[in-house]
Parts: structure tokens; C-alpha cells; sequence
């Protein structure tokens, strides 16, 4: 293992201390650990935070500031935040609008968060809680724990960061997260794995001439592997299983204020005609050069397909330590998602 | 005999030796079908758990219990964090008052702490988590129970039939948790979630037979 390391068990708390210094607009506290806004509480104003384990940078931590999140848990590197981490970084950033968690679905971060729900709301102060669920290379609900969290994270905390800082309460922002979610969908593939520090060697083996579809954000196994081919063909397979995968139905727990509520959603497929926003993200070990290579094709496979890019974002942004490869996420984009995604932001990790 | 307040901190106590002493097992039962962390997690989760019992040693139980239960759940982490968290906190709701616990509040105990789990995880029978070995430890714990068997004895009759329910994890296929993105390749590995519940029953035995 080569990394830019001191102990390993310091390596987390080391990188936040290096992330305070360099951005004072940032508070980062330890014990428990979590990063929020210098200038929270914004009086009047939905908090949003979001968390999981470290090792995606700058998820979520980077997206930290005006016009996204709030607030920050950071986990250990791959590991689920702990539920004080959570109350306590919402009693620090609520502005008295209420709180609003963006939360990933991975069953150890989907239980802290609700953990942490549970302890906020019993303070009094308004909370809600909305997956993140878009990754369609896990095909059902029945059997796993369902779609993980991916590209439409960072998607959703930009537009529900806009949507808060202009005003939105927190029904209004919860409703837009879930419908960001239920637009966005994203397919990943690892070119090689990433070495977890404390692991010391690398998650998966994946052979030289090899590559892994469908691959999660923390070396979970995708779907299949195959030898590697032209990114044209890498990319115009991703984007088929993002353009054609069919409706999606699951249920999810939300918080609705006194307990928790079922609720069955549904997502409806992509259409000819819908505008998009597309996000080419790389694992962290892809440069940005291959992206745009990516992009080219991922372009053309949408006018294929009847879908006009309206927007985009290309670089790394929700990443896998040093992993090469690349994720692809399409939002279909209405109005109120483009007003929000054209709105400023200004954290360490997004700037416009 | 009940369980007195002395057994329960060397059930902890002994807990926390067990989970050192099979930090690498229980890890290596995750690296097969998760991420490799789970003996890492409740190795942490004791360790605290040790740092936070003695300044309420000499409290009820209720308060012992939701000592640990609030320990487990700030410092485990992952998927097991929350659920360890619950399985203590929530007998510690219910117990509060007690210096010790005789076979009607034992079970309450079990049943108070699985309930918990399943609030939290919803997991079903089959699923292959910890809840696997809990479903069929409760029904033994209540059974007896109301039979009129001391804790002992509760204990002594739930061991097999939670030593049989981890074994039984062996062959199903995952559907809660990391796993489950792992479909039949979760076939045929031991849950370590299941494991470590197993460790808890099998180390109280000890600590009633010592
Ligand atoms: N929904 C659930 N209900 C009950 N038990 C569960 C559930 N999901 C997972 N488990 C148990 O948790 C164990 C895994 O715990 P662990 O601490 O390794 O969490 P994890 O899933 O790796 O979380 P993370 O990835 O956030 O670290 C499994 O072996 C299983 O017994
Ligand atoms: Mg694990």
C-alpha cells in the first residue's frame, strides 16, 4: 500500500484537521466529529446534512457551505457515521426551520441516520430523513437492501442546498429531494480496485486486461466482469442501463414527524423528449481527460436515445479513494430542479 | 437464582475479552460476504463499553443497560452499531429500578432487546443477520421462562438452539445488509452478525456456570 499517510487510525481525524485550516469558512468538531458552515445556524433557514463513511471526497464534507449542505458526518474510511454525530452537528446548524438529512442507502448509514432522526426529533426540532437510491445496477428491492446511493447524492444536495438558502421549508425541500432522487438514476465501473488503509490491500482483485460493471462506491461487486473495451463501448453500455432500465419501485422509511411512515415510490423510466442533466464522475484514479472522453460518447448515445443534456458537471465529485473508473448520472430536469441547479454554490468542493 | 447486577458486569467484562480475542474472526466472517469491519466495530464498541461502565457499576440495571446500549450505538458503527445499540438500550428502559433480574424479567430482557432489532433492521426469518439466532433464542427464553426455569437454566437450554440457528446462517442467502448485493455468492459463509450474537449468549453460560 502506497498512501499519503501517517497512523492509520489518524488518517480520517488528520484529513479534517488539514480541511479546517485550509477553509476557515468551515467548523470541523471532533468527539463527535462533523463539519458544518462557520456561519451556521442560518436563522430561519432549512439546515441540510448529510453523512457516511470517509474515502469520497469531496463528498460530503467538500460540499459543505453556502448554496448545498450545512452540515457533515464523515465516518471511518468506508464506515458508517455514528448517531451522535448526526445530533449533535443538528443541534449546532439548525436555524429553528428544521433539519434535513440526505442520506445514502446503505444499511448501516440508513440506520445511524434514523437513530439520529429519532434522537433530534425527541429535542424538538423538526427533522426529516430522504434516501438516495439510484444506482440500477442493483435490480431489486425484494431481495437486497436495495438501490445504493450514488451520483444523485451530490446532485441532490447542490439543487436542495439552492432550494433551502432560497427560502424552501422543509417539506418543501424534503419533496424536492425525493423527486431529484426519483429523477436520477447512475451506473459505475471500476477500471481497478482502492486499497481501504486500515485494510492495507486492495478490496477486490480485478485482473490487468479486466473491468468491474456496475461496481458500487465502496468495491461492493457490480453486476458482471468483462475484459476491458474502447471507453465508447464502456460508456454506451453504462448509459443503456441508465436510459433503459424500466420503472423502479420500493419502499422507503421517512420520519413523518411522530414516527416512521412507509412509503411505496416509484420511478418512471426515461422518456424521449425529458431534458437532462448529465454527471460524469470519476472514482477518483480516473483523470479528466478519460471524462470528457466519456462525455463525447455519453453525448451522443443521449441524442440517440432522444434525451438533450441541458447540463452538466464532469470531474470528481463523489469518488472511491484512488479507485479508477468512472460512474455515470442522468437527472431528468424540470423547471424547479434547473433553477436550483443554476443557483450560486460555494463550498471547497463546488463552486459556481 | 436470578442474575445479579455482579454477573451482568462480568458478562460485559467477559464480552469485551471475547470480542479481543475474536477481533480477526469475526472480521474475516465480514471480509467474506461484507466489508471486512465487523470484529473491528465490536472490538471498538466494548472497548468503550469498558471505558463508560464504572462510574455506573453501582447503579440499577436499567441505567447499566442503557449505559451500554448508548455506548454500542455511538461507537460501532456500521449496520451492527444501531442494532447492538437498541438490542441493550431498550431492556434498559424497561428494567429501570432493578439490582437484579429473575426469569420473568430475563425475558423480558431478551424479548425487550430483539424487539429492538427488528424495529430497526426489520429483519425477517431467513435474511441471514443476528436476527436468525435471536427469532428461536427468544422462543426458548419465553418457553422456559414461563415454564419456571431459573436464568441458568433459561441459558443453559437457549445455547444449542442458538449454537444450531448460527450454524443454519451457513446456507442462506443474504437478503438485509452489505450482502445482500452479493446474491448466491452469500451462500455457503457463516453471518458474522449472527456470530457475534451468538458470542453473547455463549459468554453469559459461562459467566452463570463460573
Ligand atoms: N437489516 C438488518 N437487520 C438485522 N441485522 C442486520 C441487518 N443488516 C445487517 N445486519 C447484521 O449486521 C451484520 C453486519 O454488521 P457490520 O457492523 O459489519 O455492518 P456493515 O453492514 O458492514 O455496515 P457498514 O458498511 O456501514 O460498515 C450482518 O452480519 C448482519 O447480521
Ligand atoms: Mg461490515
Amino acid at each position: 500500500m502506497k498512501k499519503l499517510i501517517n497512523a492509520v487510525e489518524n488518517v480520517v481525524k488528520e484529513q479534517l484537521e488539514g480541511m479546517a485550516l485550509a477553509h476557515p469558512e468551515l467548523t470541523v468538531a471532533f468527539e463527535p466529529t462533523f463539519i458544518r458552515r462557520a456561519d451556521a445556524p442560518v436563522a430561519g433557514k432549512v439546515a441540510l446534512i448529510s453523512g457516511g463513511g470517509s474515502g469520497h471526497e469531496p463528498m460530503h464534507g467538500g460540499f459543505v457551505g453556502k448554496g448545498m449542505l450545512d452540515g457533515a458526518c464523515p465516518g471511518e474510511v468506508f464506515t458508517s457515521p455514528t448517531p451522535d454525530q448526526m445530533y449533535a452537528c443538528a443541534k449546532a446548524v439548525d436555524g429553528g426551520a428544521g433539519v434535513l438529512f440526505i442520506v445514502k442507502n446503505y444499511t448501516g448509514d440508513v440506520m445511524n441516520f434514523e437513530a439520529a432522526a429519532e434522537l433530534v426529533a425527541a429535542d424538538g426540532i423538526k427533522v426529516q430523513n430522504i434516501l438516495i437510491d439510484d444506482d440500477v445496477a442493483v435490480k431489486d428491492s425484494l431481495y437486497t437492501a436495495g438501490r445504493r446511493g450514488v451520483g444523485t447524492t451530490v446532485l441532490a444536495e447542490k439543487i436542495v442546498g439552492a432550494a433551502a438558502e432560497a427560502g424552501y421549508d422543509l417539506d418543501a425541500c424534503a419533496a424536492l429531494c425525493r423527486k431529484v432522487n426519483q429523477y436520477g438514476r447512475s451506473f459505475g465501473v471500476a477500471l481497478t480496485s482502492c486499497t481501504v488503509p486500515a485494510a492495507g490491500k486492495p478490496t477486490f482483485d480485478l485482473g490487468e486486461g479486466e473491468v468491474e460493471m456496475g461496481i458500487g462506491i465502496h468495491g461492493e461487486p457490480g453486476t458482471h466482469r468483462m475484459p476491458i473495451g474502447p471507453v465508447d463501448a464502456l460508456t454506451a453500455y453504462a448509459a443503456g442501463q441508465i436510459i433503459d432500465d424500466p420503472a423502479y419501485t420500493r419502499t422507503v422509511r421517512e420520519w413523518d414527524g411522530s414516527g416512521w411512515a412507509e412509503n411505496t415510490l416509484t420511478d418512471a423510466p426515461f422518456a424521449k423528449g425529458d431534458n437532462v442533466i448529465a454527471f460524469v464522475n470519476s472514482m477518483g484514479g480516473t483523470p479528466l481527460s478519460e471524462l470528457y472522453a466519456v462525455y463525447r460518447k455519453l453525448d451522443a448515445v443521449c441524442k440517440e436515445k432522444g434525451l438533450t443534456i441541458v447540463r452538466n458537471l464532469i470531474g470528481p465529485y463523489i469518488t472511491s479513494l484512488e479507485m479508477q473508473g468512472f460512474s455515470i448520472t442522468l437527472l431528468k430536469a424540470d423547471d424547479e430542479i434547473l433553477k436550483y441547479w443554476d443557483a450560486p454554490v460555494k463550498t471547497p468542493g463546488l463552486v459556481r | 437464582m436470578p442474575l445479579s447486577k455482579a454477573q451482568l458486569l462480568a458478562w460485559l467484562g467477559k464480552l469485551d475479552a471475547v470480542y479481543a480475542a475474536k477481533k480477526e474472526y469475526l472480521t474475516d466472517l465480514d471480509a467474506a460476504i461484507g466489508d471486512a469491519d465487523h470484529g473491528i466495530n465490536m472490538n471498538r464498541g466494548f472497548g468503550k463499553v469498558m471505558e463508560k461502565l464504572p462510574p455506573v457499576a453501582d447503579k440499577d440495571i436499567g441505567t447499566i443497560l442503557k449505559t451500554v446500549g448508548m455506548t454500542l450505538m455511538s461507537s460501532v458503527g456500521g449496520a451492527s452499531g444501531p442494532l447492538y445499540g437498541t438490542f441493550w438500550m431498550k431492556p434498559g428502559m424497561l428494567l429501570g429500578g432493578k439490582e437484579e433480574l429473575d426469569a420473568a424479567d430475563f425475558a423480558r430482557f431478551v424479548e425487550a432487546g430483539v424487539d429492538g432489532i427488528l424495529q430497526r433492521g426489520r429483519p425477517e426469518r431467513g435474511d441471514k443477520t443476528m436476527y436468525d439466532v435471536w427469532a428461536p433464542v427468544l422462543e426458548v427464553v419465553k418457553a422456559r421462562a414461563a415454564a419456571g426455569d431459573d436464568v441458568a437454566a433459561i441459558v443453559d437450554a437457549a445455547l444449542p438452539v442458538g449454537e444450531k440457528a448460527l450454524a443454519d446462517t451457513i446456507p442462506l442467502q443474504a437478503r438485509k445488509g452489505r450482502a445482500s448485493y452479493l446474491g448466491e455468492r452469500s451462500v455457503g459463509h457463516q453471518d458474522p452478525g449472527a456470530t457475534s450474537s451468538y458470542y453473547m449468549l455463549e459468554t453469559l453460560r459461562d459467566v452463570l456456570h463460573a
